[in-house]
């Protein structure tokens, strides 16, 4: 599937107080990032629906990130990343099931003060991406179509 | 419209129980062919395609479509009975959603066959034979219809005015339905009709308290209480992202809910819902707690998405 000159479409749903705060941060100390990676902030990772990340992968990401706030005690709400830690190890197995593969989908916590760790995880995963190949989910269901399988 | 009007009953990819369901509305059946001329109908009468194929497009005033599309014969009676209908009802939840038919979209058509014809402990096929789309025999050729990769829903396929859920729909359903039609008060096209506007918990009487799941049980390992809420007791029940109209019938006979219902109003991919209600109950303070917890679910995208896989956001497994 590897094309030349794909480049990754990743996006991420952050959460306003910890891993936004950490991606601003990194931009703000010119810290070196991809440009492939398309920031959506939310309130709280325990936003973050999982239709939102299908729904992601569907519209055309490659890959798929949600972070938040370290748990325990670094929810802006109390316990708002509680809910995405009960949520996401299911969606994770559930996207496996789906043939989504297993690197297209980072989730976890990066603190406001942990900006080289949101520009290691986004290199990294651009880099891991681009090894992959685009998913072009959309595009395999409409090939569906065309060939009326 | 002259005469009586003209209905039409059709099964693709299905099991046959969308047509007992309409058997299920009793005595009624008897009003039912006083009231309408049933034109088609393939488990009942004995019509050939090429009838059909004779018949004016929109001659007939309601056809009650039920099964997915699986192969190519059911598409193509897809798009005809499309064109012969003034209103095409996708009846039950394999039309609606792709059901039970729908998990097939988790294989491809090679790994079906296979499994199918060579690989199932009761088959025995020495030649390792598969069906071929045409054969040429001393008497001719013969033609199966080709197997897609993927299930589709009635939608899917060609414009559908109104969809009955339910594996099957609910006998009192499928009468009320039928009455809306024949006195012209179906409501505006693209409505589910025959169910109800909330979720199956909205209709439930099991007493609902405090949701915490420490233990997830599948339905053969505990009998459970009769009047807790299913879900308190660890059981996955999809209730909470299930569209009512059944009356609770599952948890009514102490069994959870299994979706057949469909989506509620507003859900967009009935999986993903349900994997939300259903990790919200993990009784879980730490990351670790809470993956030992939900690593108790057996088949996260088949007890998720057991009805409405072809109708989900992604609708299939990647195909290679």
């Amino acid at each position: 599937m590897e094309e030349k000159g794909f480049e990754p479409r990743i996006v991420a749903f952050l959460c306003n107080w910890c891993t936004y705060a950490a991606a601003d941060a990194a931009g703000i100390s010119r810290m070196e990032q991809p440009l492939n990676v398309d920031v959506i902030r939310v309130m709280c990772s325990g936003r973050v629906d999982p239709s939102f990340v299908l729904k992601a992968f569907l519209e055309g990401a490659d890959g798929v990130i949600v972070s938040g706030c370290h748990p325990p005690g670094d929810c802006h709400y109390g316990e708002g990343n509680y809910k995405t830690f009960r949520r996401m190890p299911l969606l994770e197995r559930l996207l496996q099931q789906y043939g989504i593969e297993e690197e297209r989908f980072r989730w976890g916590w990066i603190s406001a003060a942990e900006a080289p760790k949101w520009a290691q995880l986004t290199r990294k995963m651009t880099e891991r991406i681009r090894e992959l190949g685009p998913l072009d989910w959309r595009g395999r269901l409409e090939q569906m179509e065309i060939e009326g399988v | 419209m002259a005469g009586k009007p003209k209905v039409a009953f059709y099964w693709a990819a299905s099991c046959g129980g969308c047509d007992i369901a309409v058997l299920e509305i009793r005595e009624k059946l008897l009003d039912l062919a006083q009231a309408v001329d049933i034109v088609f109908w393939p488990v009942a009468m004995d019509i050939k395609y090429g009838d059909v194929e004779a018949m004016e497009d929109a001659s007939i005033d309601a056809c009650f479509f039920n099964g997915a599309i699986r192969n190519e014969e059911n598409e193509h009676l897809a798009r005809l009975l499309r064109a012969k209908s003034k209103t095409l009802v996708a009846y039950g939840s394999c039309a609606y959603v792709g059901s039970i038919p729908g998990l097939g979209n988790l294989s491809d058509r090679q790994e079906i066959f296979e499994t199918v014809y060579n690989e199932s402990p009761s088959t025995a096929n020495p030649q390792r034979l598969l069906p071929e789309t045409s054969y040429e025999l001393a008497e001719g050729e013969t033609e199966l219809p080709a197997f897609f990769n993927t299930v589709k829903t009635l939608a899917q396929t060609v414009p559908v005015d109104y969809f009955v859920p339910g594996c099957p729909p609910q006998a009192h359903q499928t009468w009320a339905v039928l009455e809306a039609f024949l006195r012209g008060e179906l409501p505006s096209p693209g409505s589910v009709i025959g169910a109800g506007e909330k979720t199956v918990c909205d209709e439930c009487e099991r007493v609902k308290e405090d949701k915490k799941v420490g233990q997830f049980h599948r339905v053969h390992e505990i009998i459970p209480d009769e009047k807790k809420c299913l879900l308190e007791q660890g059981i996955v029940c999809a209730g909470p992202a299930t569209r009512s109209g059944c009356g609770a019938l599952c948890p009514t006979a102490n069994l959870p809910c299994r979706g057949c219902y469909g989506p509620p109003p507003g859900v967009v991919d009935q999986g993903a819902k349900l994997l939300s209600a259903v990790a919200s109950v993990v009784d879980a303070d730490t990351e670790e707690e809470a993956a030992r917890i939900v690593s108790q679910i057996a088949d996260p995208i088949g007890t998720f998405y057991r009805f409405g896989l072809a109708s989900s956001l992604l609708r299939r497994r990647k195909l290679h």
